[in-house]
């Protein structure tokens, strides 16, 4: 397989899928059912390719693998693509949710099909370019690329508040990413290079500049997260956002910042990250505490989730400033963790969406009595969101608070009050929904899910619980290049040390 | 001493350019029949024979008339750039003259004089030339602006621009006189090497000062605007697409020439002011943008502030800022011509529409225009991964060199700004609902339209030959 560009291939899959799309004439309903046939069908053959990452992936090195690389922009910045353990399974997760994504807006979308699958397809390729990317300018590309489709999205096919959720997620994202290329263009000059590998290698910035590049690239990637206090916009977005969309933006957008710190934060500047860490611990303290408070007090089923997943971003942030072992290991496993089950929770959100066009929590109740499927799933979705052993959702909070444990004490004490509210707001929710007697009206005839729901349930549901019970197979991916990144960062922490020490 | 005629072989552009127009000025007046279309094909010709002939000019820099013209591979660049607008900006303007039932044959002309000029500018070795081919230029840009003379708004607008044009001409001309005064010459390369002995002089830098405040008149940067946003809305719509191009390019060429060729030993003295006017330029045209209704007036503040972007380059007062510049103007050209075509095309059947308002629900009514138009807008606020960005990159790239952190940092803050309102467009050409259609496009527009677009979006496929061009361009300066 090592002559085949297996990266590349599933990057530019989905733009050739959106060419296709563009390419069929008409706007008859005929025409509409073949942009999402053809949408899912190159969906989910990108999903097949990039298996062949994960089964082609060599286990036992911290290197990077697939690498690809051609001049592209004059010398120092080319097209170079790779990935090592933090981001293979971004990708997977990527194209793991998009044929979910396709099938839940299947006949929610009825306007503007065409435009729609184009969106979501160029949003995928660019999605998967953000985390293959090893090349600082082209990483940004991708990063920022991606706010044109999601706009769009949210713009054109989202709720009553479309314009204020898409013009906040958008200046808000922007704001904080182009400090982030000042930044950029400094360690460019600092080092002469924009080569994310060389970059790993022997990032040798002095301390001073350290702290002001670690604060450009925090403002993006907290923004991302987002973390406390910089998370406003997510809730709206989240709410007016249609459901596809919602679960893009949760599944991997807000992976982006946790992504960015590993890769970028971290690695190459360890002096600052070593300083701002105790910083980091109590915003991600709070934001776990505030933001469960906080989705107690929701009226609105998306945005409780979505404040829920400000809260698991907490987790993720504090486990990725432990630089521990279990620390970092829980962070990128909470990662994907709720990549997978906060999609689905918004997927359940969509199914009685579609069906009742009210998100309110009020509006429904008992739903266990004519959905039991739907129960069940939902249920499953719920559990893991609060932790429960067994699910995968457990394996991240439990191994992010170990690190937290080595490292401050108190913080890992706070953050397991999180674990509890999220257990308050969670079934709480779980029965204002779906138990209670089914006395509204409007509800006595809703219908429980349809096969083509059930079909992209079912693989998240079997994932929720195999990484609940045998986490091994994701650990094993991130487990060299984790230990790798902690050897230097320590290494790099303990030699500036010396340097003072004499 | 013989006398002998000077090299003329690097300006026979301007020579094909000033005979073309003169003949066919004669043309135009001494047939009865009207042939106003015929010479615009004859203009846009003109320009195109003008172009082949400066790429095949021999490389490497030649000095000729005693100094007082300069051909280098920077002028090259500069010269196809401004002559692509200028002709694109005729072609643009066919179909509208054509609607209005307004012929006249002095337009395209005097759009080929006016090019001259700018080519004479780009050109210039001493100040001499340089406010030569300025005025030639600004004398057939005013009567450009007024040409729809039954138009009350176009006659105030070209009597506007005139004013204070020639007050900014004054200003440059005593800006002149003071540093022929404090250096002796007016030979670019001669002000430098006595600006290098007399340095810090108070009178030279005062000089420079009303140089600078005329030149900057030229590219609208701020404070010397005020003109842009009234001239934009008054002139007729493909005048004003013409203003936003090619008479921006060569004035930022000049500007950057005489700043790197004749004032690079008192880089400091100057410097600290483009910092300023830039930084005014971008947070103005970002502010004042977002309260306009009327495209073209927004287009005006928008291009106020873009003149702002392509000033960090010009800051950083290095070679990778200079680069930085070019490619900015380069890809600016390319965005604004794109952005006007589909101004251009906000017809209805009865007559031209300006609010932006207007624009509701293209992407419905016109999903191929609404689609290329918010590409476009996308692009002007530098968003990746289309060309906008990587003219931002390069000039910012260049600041952070220059560790311009204060004018790096505001300036991408302004970009955010911006952003704001080039999405508000978008949000108007996607989110609302559909208003009444526009009538179809002209077929030339569409194909302007396609290529400006097409430009924007796969930039980032292939550019390095843009990217390696304008490094050659830069590097001529220095």
């Amino acid at each position: 397989m090592s002559g085949m560009p297996i990266l590349s291939i599933v990057t530019w899959l989905p733009v050739l899928g959106a060419l296709f799309v563009l390419s069929i004439r008409g706007d008859s309903e005929f025409a509409a059912q073949n942009a999402r046939r053809v949408a899912l069908w190159t969906t989910t053959i990108t999903f097949g390719m990039s298996l062949l990452l994960w089964t082609e992936f060599d286990t036992g090195t911290a290197g990077f693998q697939f690498e690809e690389q051609y001049s592209w922009l004059g010398d120092s910045i080319t097209y170079h693509m790779g990935v090592d353990g933090i981001s293979m399974l971004f990708i997977i997760l990527t194209t793991f949710l998009m044929p979910a994504c396709i099938l839940a807006s299947w006949t929610t979308i009825q306007d503007r099909v065409k435009e729609y699958m184009i969106a979501f397809l160029i949003l995928e390729t660019l999605m998967i370019g953000v985390f293959s990317a090893l090349d600082l300018v082209l990483f940004y590309l991708f990063f920022e690329g991606g706010l044109i489709p999601m706009f769009l999205i949210i713009g054109i096919w989202g709720g009553a508040r479309r314009v204020y959720a898409s013009f906040k997620f958008f200046l808000y994202t922007l704001i904080g990413s182009v400090l982030m290329l000042l930044a950029i263009m400094a360690i460019y000059w600092q080092t002469g290079t924009m080569d994310i590998v060389t970059l790993l290698d022997k990032a040798d910035i002095p301390a001073d500049m350290q702290f002001w590049l670690w604060l450009a690239f925090f403002a993006s990637f907290a923004v991302k997260m987002p973390m406390w206090p910089f998370h406003t916009w997510l809730p709206d977005a989240h709410v007016e956002a249609p459901t596809a969309g919602s679960v893009i933006l949760a599944g991997i957008l807000l992976k982006m910042g946790g992504y960015g710190f590993l890769r970028f934060s971290l690695p190459m500047f360890p002096l600052a990250s070593e300083l701002f860490a105790p910083m980091v611990f109590w915003i991600s303290v709070i934001a776990i505490i505030y933001a469960s408070l906080v989705a107690l007090m929701q009226e609105d089923v998306k945005k409780l989730i979505a404040y829920s997943s400000v809260a698991h971003m907490g987790f993720v942030t504090m486990g990725i400033f432990t630089v521990t072992m279990q620390g970092v290991q829980g962070g990128i496993f909470q990662m994907l963790s709720h990549g997978i089950v906060s999609a689905a929770l918004f997927l359940c959100v969509g199914v009685v969406y579609d069906r009742m066009h009210t998100r309110e929590i009020a509006a429904y109740g008992g739903l266990v009595h004519r959905m039991p499927v739907y129960a069940f799933t939902f249920m499953i979705f719920t559990m893991a969101n609060v932790g429960l052993p067994g699910t995968s959702g457990f394996v991240g909070e439990f191994l992010t608070l170990v690190g937290a444990f080595q490292v401050n004490g108190w913080v890992a004490l706070f953050a397991t009050f999180g674990v509890i509210l999220s257990a308050g707001y969670a079934l709480w929710l779980y029965r204002k929904m779906i138990f209670g007697a089914l006395e509204k009206e409007s509800l006595k005839t809703i219908t429980d899910m349809n096969w083509r729901e059930i079909s992209y349930f079912v693989p998240l549901i079997v994932l929720t619980i195999l990484f609940g019970v045998y986490p091994g197979p994701v650990l094993d991916v991130t487990a060299m290049s984790v230990e790798n990144l902690i050897e230097n960062y320590h290494a790099a922490i303990d030699a500036a040390h010396a340097v003072v020490a004499h | 001493m013989t006398e002998t005629l000077p090299n003329l072989v690097p300006a026979i552009p301007e020579i094909i350019l000033g005979c073309g127009a003169m003949l066919l000025l004669m043309l135009g007046a001494f047939r009865t029949k009207d042939i106003s279309e015929g010479i615009y094909s004859l203009c846009v010709l003109l320009l195109l024979v003008a172009g082949a002939v400066v790429l095949f000019i021999p490389g490497g820099t030649q000095v000729t008339f005693d100094g007082g013209f300069v051909f280098d591979e920077f002028a090259r660049f500069m010269k196809i750039l401004t002559m692509g607008a200028s002709a694109l900006a005729i072609i643009m303007s066919r179909s509208y003259f054509r609607a209005e039932k307004f012929s006249r044959f002095e337009y395209p002309i005097l759009i080929v004089l006016a090019t001259a000029g700018m080519m004479l500018m780009i050109s210039a070795g001493n100040m001499m030339s340089l406010y030569m081919g300025l005025e030639l230029q600004s004398l057939a840009l005013y009567v450009v602006a007024a040409i729809q003379r039954d138009s009350t708004r176009a006659t105030e607008a070209g009597l506007k621009y005139f004013v204070l044009g020639a007050l900014a001409s004054g200003m440059l001309l005593y800006g002149i006189s003071l540093i022929y005064g404090f250096t002796g010459s007016m030979e670019f390369t001669e002000i430098a090497h006595a600006a290098t002995n007399d340095h810090g002089n108070i009178g030279l830098v005062f000089g420079l000062v009303f140089l600078l405040a005329g030149l900057a008149f030229k590219v609208s940067a701020v404070p010397f605007h005020m003109w842009t946003p009234d001239v934009y809305e008054g002139a007729p719509t493909p005048v004003t697409a013409f203003f936003a191009a090619a008479p921006k390019i060569a004035a930022m060429a000049i500007f950057i020439r005489t700043m790197i060729t004749a004032f690079p030993t008192i880089a400091n003295d100057w410097q600290q002011i483009i910092v300023f006017i830039s930084i005014a330029s971008m947070v103005l045209g970002a502010f004042a943008a977002i309260g306009q209704r009327n495209i073209k007036r927004l287009m005006a503040y928008s291009s106020i502030g873009h003149m702002g972007f392509a000033l960090v380059g010009l800051a950083a007062g290095s070679q990778a800022g200079v680069r930085g510049v070019i490619i900015y103007l380069a890809i600016y050209v390319a965005m604004t011509v794109g952005t006007f075509v589909c101004i251009l095309a906000m017809r209805r059947s009865d007559g031209m529409v300006e609010d932006i308002d207007d624009l509701a629900g293209l992407g419905k009514n016109n999903p191929m225009m609404g689609f290329l138009l918010a590409m476009l807008l996308f692009s002007l606020a530098g968003i990746p991964p289309l060309a906008g960005f990587f003219g931002k990159f390069y000039v910012f790239l260049a600041a952070i060199e220059a560790e311009l952190y204060t004018l790096a940092i505001i300036g991408v803050l302004a970009s955010v700004v911006g952003a704001f309102y080039y999405l508000r467009i978008i949000k108007i050409i996607y989110f609302d609902e559909p208003a009444e259609r526009f009538v179809p496009m002209a077929s030339e527009l569409r194909v302007i339209l396609g290529v400006a677009a097409l430009f924007i979006i796969l930039f980032i496929v292939y550019p390095s030959p843009l990217i390696s061009a304008a490094g050659n361009a830069a590097s001529s300066l220095f």
